[in-house]
């Protein structure tokens, strides 16, 4: 089977074979392989199919930039994903693989069709089709584009594993482990800094682990490796391997994803699979180094079409021939050595087909000296081979003619159109590129973050360049760090640096029209769709990129963005940098969600505020509601009760003889100080300076918009300290509110706000009985309604609790709230739920709480308010402070619109029949039998069951409907329209006697 | 110009496709125009078409700073609905939807509207009141809405994840059916397109730098990179960059612009049928006729131009999603982009006149300018025009943020209690 | 994510600790009810939303509590400084030649 491995070659472990499946068949590899080496050691190329096109496809490299070979990786249930790079997917023993965008089999794909009709599926050509009739779109056409979409299928099962996330701080941070990264590693290290060092392989090395041939320092390439590694361990750099920087935000925050278990057998229980590392870096170095570039001509995507520089690597790392008979097509020196590479090892190369008329005269002495053709002022101009390339077509060109063609046979096509720096993350920092016309490559050029680029990355060629750049790069960051390093210089011998030449599509003697020149693998984007692109007017490269999708498969551009702008340019007759580069945008290679997503999963979303009641109902069988991030008790259904049910004999219960409730999700604030009072003036429209101490007022706080923001019942513990409630969802924005005017208008005042929500634990006490249960509790203090009338507030002792007791009430009964230290809340729930027991106590819960208020005509703010009322429409203006010269909100009353006619005011609603319970959210109409669309005067904000009132009661918001008292309206519903009468909004015990007790 | 067709594409097929012209010229710019439209997205291209269309100006440049469709119109998570409360959002937003449906027809130009339904997820009481209280509205207004139960959501988008036991369970969503998703750049190549077969100048690569008005106070043209351009009207359309040209024209704006993030996972067959929103968790999600799972996130909080965006924005939207929709865990991020939305203090777009004559302004839209294009334009052309708001656009003043009558419809949904 | 500069605290920290407080020096009237519906306008709503230097407010809500002011290039992101609620509006050309001075080397 193994007829392409080379034994003893590359860092595979020869004696650890490892089996795996692609496509159900059983394949060996060995330790260290990816799945793609495995395979092609396996005489296997085929591994994808193209996007569009359904084009049989074998993999381009051998890293993260490849565009074809993506495939599902499977590890038993719910442990699938799609689109895996088969260059970066370790074998182990059991991995299950399949291919993809193919039906019904890889070899034998019906979606191929395509490909036949490629002259129809130009760039863009669903723009100019697909609309008559008009009818079709939704029917035909749309389901049919929709059903083309995608490459491999979705996950189906919820994800088994945890992904992990944690935060680094380093002084410098580097990018890459080659030649360069190490250097750059090794001198920042020296000058005594904390450097951490990640590369995305599996094993830092980068360009030395495919030039084995190198010495450096008189050490071979691999020996020198390992010390150097030992070196840079001794001196406590942090290696990280299989670690990805995928993005580079503000001031030097890195985003790094660290794959965990995907490459191991037996991953342990419970271990993360990723994880998501936040680096702080005082200095960046980017040593990513360069992507190899294909060449553009027709066919240049056949299976056994690879880079030139990935089958040195196949080779030189993995112990791999990617073929028997290899053809080179190169525009650059690198590929030459590839070819020598694989000579040695037993391929024949039928020919180095060189674009440059005088390539280097050294390559082409020892090419000759091995006996390889060299075929130098060449171009290729098409290949042949269905799913392996079987030829490749050559022919000369002179005086820029094409001349007459040969073919030449092979299994593999090694090609190479230069190398581009990797600078996607210096492209996430809005650091700028120049173009440089030499290398016909961008570079970098303003540098807008704390960090340097070293080695390839700024076109620097070959590993001694590399290493000493690095160095050098190491030592301006420990410079800018304040230190100093020592940067040593290497010695290299068998060094591959080498020059070459830049092209858009190679000449050819067919007709370009016809060519299939691929530019962009997997979208199946070509040279001839991009200048149609521009033909068709689309002059920038986002353009370009956008109207053919060039650069938008999931290698990012890494394989297409250039060659796509060389392209375009020549077409426009422009340089490069006046088409634009497109932004590089994170994440550097495709990155799992759930590495995105942490630990925030599940119940950990996000954190779920409990209060200390929270366990004692839950364990007396509650049923919960969301309410902003907390969760409250909703209603405690009885056995066999449904919510309405459990609702109507909470209220019954409550009004008969006692209630209790959970209240200590409320905001609280504590309001000290010498101005308090003043302060408390100019926050809420009420006015406070009369309010003794001891007593408690409804305190409404406006925006400075005039709108109702928060409401609650406010106590004045003394002259100078105010004891405030408010809404459980707008307790930190009220804080953060009564902070800003404080801190920033009024800073004169001196009052100090305190958060004291989660201080207390609070329990409403509601119904005619509340005072006789609590009575034989407080200490110190007389409850009786003479000494302690309703909207009093005083400290006592209660149960041997130091407390604060509220007599107010929510209800309309007679009611009390007792704040005591919140890790007393659940003792004293229990102490008062026992007692309460010969009052037949009913704890309740939110809708309880919600139908006995309305009951009352008592607005929820956020429920009966929506952030477009203001008091006067609440029906609320008797809470406005008249005399006092400002309060927040106050000079926005008087603007134009809100003092108009016709605003939407808060009233009562009684269906007519006496028995319909409206919707809430139900709209509210005056002539019921306009037609479509309707004059809607108001709608529903509160509709109930009243126990109390013995019938449904609503609140409801319509326009001047404080003068509409006694007017009918209407609210159609879908099946009917409901009649009501506009009322009051107060259903029970309108004179309050109920609170008198 | 070639008229867009199955034919036309065959026969261009059979001629190796050498024959298609550009779409649109790159005009340099004439010394006069009747019309300036500053800014060339979706909403500028579309007013120009409109005006040349439907009013018979031609004599219209639109002018860019960058490329045409280079701004928000091709950085959005391209979802267009029209179920909003207020009757003049619903207004705004259904013309624009009838105009959706109408609209590769009317520019030759397949912008691939598609009515795939757009589902807004409600997970407590509050969310349920509040989508209830639009479904009532909408339908009173004759705007396709309804409420569906958590196993009706299942059922219209299985890989929705309706336990109980979530940390915000789904208690419900609000379905419009006849919301759906465009091709954003098709929006913008097909309105430059039509415009300027129509004679519209779209004039790339230039900056406006100041709006220049006459000693009455009227608008005399604009200052660009390029010269002075006169023109008697004047409309700018240039999203957050807007308060920076408006003031030239001494007119201050209630408008902020915030960085908005949004990604793509990689391709994937057919899975999702439908858009989802989820206001509570802050997560927005289609696929596209490509694959791609398209996210969108809040914005940041703090105002910037500089289209970057934070991390932890990302992580919270991506954790999100994945609660909602547990099966893609292990799908795969591919990119995300920041775009800069300008936002009014109401969070509904400011549109049509200003209290300078022949001063026009379309703008504010917050994260929700995509849907509205061709409505927002259509109007703004009328209003150009006529020189007075149409029925439409005549809410959506500058004077109401001194009256107060505001739009409000954040407002109208949150506040949590 | 952004660091930002506490001057109470005097640190450094990550954005996360910290609210935006949207512009700054914009001082509500002193005396309301005198104030014009346009000029109750512009304190509520008018903006500059400007592109380049800003002043803002940022509150540091999970540490001291503070409100202070801050400028920063909206362009870039980049903090230009951060100084005390009370502390005087800096000057800007002081600050944009202050900052060309730290730009990362060339």
């Amino acid at each position: 089977m193994t007829t392409f491995r080379v034994p003893g070659r590359g860092r595979v472990l020869h004696n650890r074979p490892v089996s795996f499946t692609f496509d159900g068949m059983t394949y060996q590899g060995l330790e260290g392989d990816t799945v793609a080496s495995a395979l092609i050691a396996n005489g296997v190329q085929l591994m994808g199919r193209s996007f569009k096109y359904h084009r049989p496809r074998g993999p381009m490299a051998a890293g993260s930039e490849e565009p074809n070979a993506l495939i599902g990786t499977r590890r038993g249930k719910g442990r699938f994903e799609p689109n895996t790079r088969a260059t970066v997917q370790e074998i182990w023993n059991g991995l299950e693989t399949n291919s993809q965008n193919k039906y019904p089999s890889l070899k034998f794909d019906v979606g191929a069709i395509n490909d036949r009709a490629y002259m129809l599926f130009s760039a863009g050509f669903y723009y100019k089709t697909f609309m008559w009739p008009r009818s079709f779109w939704d029917k035909y056409y749309e389901p049919f584009i929709r059903a083309a979409a995608g490459l491999g299928v979705s996950p189906s099962e919820p994800d088994p594993d945890n992904y992990a996330s944690r935060y680094l701080h380093t002084d410098v941070l580097i990018i890459g482990a080659g030649p360069a990264g190490l250097a750059s590693a090794r001198a920042a290290a020296t000058a005594g800094l904390r450097v951490t060092l990640v590369d995305e392989n599996s094993e830092p090395g980068g360009t030395l682990l495919s030039e084995p041939q190198a010495s450096l320092d008189g050490t071979p390439a691999w020996d020198w490796l390992s010390a150097e590694l030992d070196a840079l361990t001794d001196l406590d750099v942090r290696i990280m391997t299989r670690t990805t920087a995928i993005g580079y935000y503000h001031q030097n925050m890195i985003a790094l994803c660290q794959k965990l278990t995907d490459h191991q057998e037996k991953p342990a229980e419970g271990a993360p699979r990723e994880r998501m590392w936040r680096v702080r870096a005082k200095q960046v170095i980017l040593a990513q180094g360069a992507l190899e570039k294909p060449l553009v001509f027709d066919g240049n995507d056949r299976p056994g079409v690879m880079l030139a520089g990935s089958a040195q690597t196949y080779l030189n790392r993995y112990g791999v021939r990617v073929g028997n008979k290899a053809v080179i097509v190169t525009s650059h020196d690198s590929a030459w050595y590839a070819a020598f590479d694989l000579a040695s090892a037993g391929t024949q190369i039928e020919a180095i087909v060189d674009t440059r008329p005088t390539p280097n005269a050294d390559l082409i002495k020892e090419a000759a000296a091995r006996g390889i053709t060299v075929l130098p002022g060449h171009t290729a101009t098409g290949t042949s081979g269905r799913l392996r390339i079987k030829s490749v077509r050559v022919n000369k060109v002179e005086n820029g003619k094409v001349l007459n063609a040969r073919n030449i046979s092979c299994d593999s096509l090694l090609i190479c159109g230069g190398w581009t720096p990797t600078l996607h993350l210096f492209s996430h920092t809005k650091g700028s590129l120049k173009w440089d016309d030499e290398s016909q490559t961008f570079l970098p050029d303003r540098i807008t973050e704390e960090c340097q680029i070293a080695g390839a990355g700024r076109g620097l060629w070959g590993i001694a360049s590399a290493l000493n750049d690095g160095a050098v790069m190491g030592a301006a960051a420990a410079k800018a760090l304040g230190k100093s390093a020592t940067t040593q210089t290497v010695t290299v011998a068998n060094d591959r640096p080498g020059t070459g030449e830049s092209h858009t599509e190679l000449p050819t003697d067919l007709d370009p029209g016809k060519a299939r020149a691929f530019v962009d693998y997997q979208n199946d984007v070509t040279a001839k769709d991009l200048r149609l692109a521009v033909r068709e007017g689309m002059r920038s490269i986002e353009h370009v990129k956008r109207y053919t999708t060039n650069g938008m498969a999931t290698d990012q551009g890494k394989m297409s963005n250039i060659n796509g702008l060389n392209i375009a340019a020549d077409a426009l007759g422009k340089k490069q940098p006046e088409v634009g580069l497109t932004t590089f945008r994170p994440p550097y290679t495709p990155t799992s969600f759930g590495a995105f997503a942490g630990y925030h999963k599940g119940e950990h979303f996000e954190v779920t505020r409990k209060t200390p009641i929270d366990s004692w109902a839950e364990e007396n069988g509650a049923v919960f509601e969301p309410v902003s991030l907390w969760r409250r008790a909703w209603y405690f259904p009885k056995d066999g009760e449904d919510m309405d049910a459990a609702v109507r004999r909470e209220c019954r219960e409550t009004r008969k003889s006692l209630g209790m409730f959970d209240a200590s999700t409320l905001g609280k604030i504590e309001v000290v100080g010498p101005d308090a009072v003043e302060f408390m003036n100019r926050m809420y429209t009420n006015p406070w300076t009369k309010l003794a101490p001891g007593r408690t007022r409804y305190g409404l706080l406006l925006g400075d918009d005039g709108f109702i923001r928060d409401d609650g019942v406010i106590g004045r513990l003394s002259d100078d300290r105010f004891h405030i409630t408010t809404t459980t969802g707008g307790a930190a924005r009220v804080l953060n509110m009564m902070e800003d005017y404080l801190q920033t208008e009024w800073p004169d005042l001196k009052v100090w706000l305190t958060s004291t929500t989660e201080q207390w634990s609070t329990i409403a006490l509601n119904g005619p009985n509340a005072r006789n249960l609590i009575e034989p509790f407080v200490e110190g203090l007389d409850i009786s309604d003479a000494a302690f009338p309703h909207m009093s507030i005083a400290e006592c002792t209660f149960a041997g609790f130091p407390a604060r007791l509220f007599r107010v009430s929510f209800t309309g009964e007679l009611g009390f709230e007792i704040n005591v230290p919140a890790r007393h809340g659940r003792a004293l729930w229990e102490k008062l739920f026992d007692a309460g027991q010969k009052y037949d106590i009913c704890p309740y819960g939110t809708e309880t709480m919600h139908v006995l208020r309305a009951e009352k005509g008592f607005i929820i703010v956020g429920q009966d308010t929506d952030g477009t009322v203001t008091p006067y429409d609440a029906g609320a203006g008797w809470a406005i402070g008249k005399n006092k010269p400002d309060f927040v909100g106050m000079r926005a009353l008087n603007r134009p619109d809100l003092t108009a006619e016709g605003r939407k005011q808060l009233v009562g609603l009684l269906t007519e029949d006496g028995t319909s319970k409206l919707e809430e959210g139900a709209q509210i109409v005056l002539d019921p039998n306009q037609p479509i669309p309707m004059k809607m005067v108001g709608h529903v904000t509160s509709s109930y069951h009243s126990d109390a009132a013995g019938r449904p009661i609503a609140l409801a918001l319509v326009e001047g409907g404080h003068g509409k008292t006694g007017d009918t309206v209407y609210i159609p519903m879908p099946d009917r329209t409901i009649k009501a009468t506009i009322t009051g909004t107060t259903f029970y015990d309108p004179e309050g006697a109920r609170l008198k007790l | 110009m070639t008229h867009f067709s199955a034919l036309s594409l065959l026969k261009n097929a059979l001629t190796g496709q050498k024959n298609w012209q550009a779409q649109w010229p790159d005009s340099q710019p004439k010394s006069e125009y009747d019309v300036v439209i500053v800014g060339a997205g979706g909403h500028g291209l579309g007013a120009a078409h409109y005006l040349a269309k439907e009013h018979g100006i031609t004599n219209v440049a639109v002018i860019d700073k960058g490329w045409l469709g280079g701004g928000n119109t091709g950085r959005n998570t391209t979802i267009i609905r029209s179920n909003y409360l207020y009757d003049e959002s619903a207004k705004l937003y259904d013309h624009a939807v009838d105009l959706w449906e109408g609209l590769s027809q009317d520019l030759n130009y397949n912008v691939m509207f598609s009515r795939r339904g757009v589902l807004m997820l409600a997970h407590n009481v509050h969310d349920v009141q509040s989508f209830q209280r639009h479904i009532h509205s909408n339908r009173l207004n004759g705007v396709d809405n309804r409420w569906l139960t958590p196993q009706e959501a299942k059922e219209f988008c299985p890989p929705l994840n309706i336990s109980p036991n979530a940390r915000y369970p789904v208690m419900g969503g609000a379905l419009q059916m006849r919301a759906g998703t465009a091709r954003h750049d098709a929006v913008a190549w097909g309105y430059a397109r039509s415009a300027s077969q129509r004679g519209v100048d779209i004039i790339q690569n230039c900056p406006v730098t100041a709006i220049r008005r006459g000693p009455d106070g009227s608008v005399e043209g604009v200052e660009t990179a390029k010269g002075f351009i006169r023109a008697k009207k004047v409309a700018v359309s240039a999203a957050g960059h807007t308060s920076v040209v408006m003031d030239s024209a001494g007119v201050r704006m209630p408008l902020e612009s915030y960085p908005l993030q949004a990604l793509v996972s990689e391709p994937i067959k057919p899975i999702f049928p439908c858009v989802v929103m989820s206001n509570t968790v802050h997560a927005y999600i289609s696929q596209s006729d490509k694959g791609e799972l398209v996210i969108g996130s809040g914005t940041d909080q703090y105002t910037s131009y500089s289209q970057r965006g934070g991390l932890p924005l990302i992580e919270h939207t991506v954790a999100a999603i994945c609660e909602i929709f547990p099966i893609f865990n292990r799908m795969r991020m591919l990119r995300k982009w920041g775009g800069i939305v300008d936002v009014t203090p109401d969070r509904s777009p400011i549109l049509g006149t200003t209290p300078v004559p022949g001063l026009y302004v379309n703008c504010g839209w917050g994260t929700g300018g995509f849907k509205a294009t061709p409505g927002a334009a259509h109007t703004l052309a009328w209003t150009i025009a006529k020189g007075t708001p149409h029925d439409i656009n005549a809410p959506f003043t500058l004077d109401r943020f001194r009256t107060g009558r505001l739009i409000d419809e954040a407002a109208a949904a949150a506040v949590a209690h | 994510m952004l660091l930002v500069h506490c001057p109470y605290c005097d640190e450094t920290l990550p954005e996360l600790e910290f609210t935006y407080g949207g512009e700054a020096h914009i001082a509500r009237p002193e005396n309301p009810a005198d104030k014009t519906d346009d000029e109750w306008r512009d304190f509520l709503f008018i903006r500059t939303n400007v592109k380049g230097p800003h002043f803002e407010r940022w509150r540091h809500a999970h540490g001291c509590g503070r409100f202070f002011n801050a400028v920063r290039d909206t362009v870039s992101d980049r903090f230009l400084t951060t100084y005390k609620a009370d502390a005087p509006r800096p000057d800007l050309a002081v600050l944009l030649a202050d900052a060309s001075m730290k730009e990362p080397s060339k």
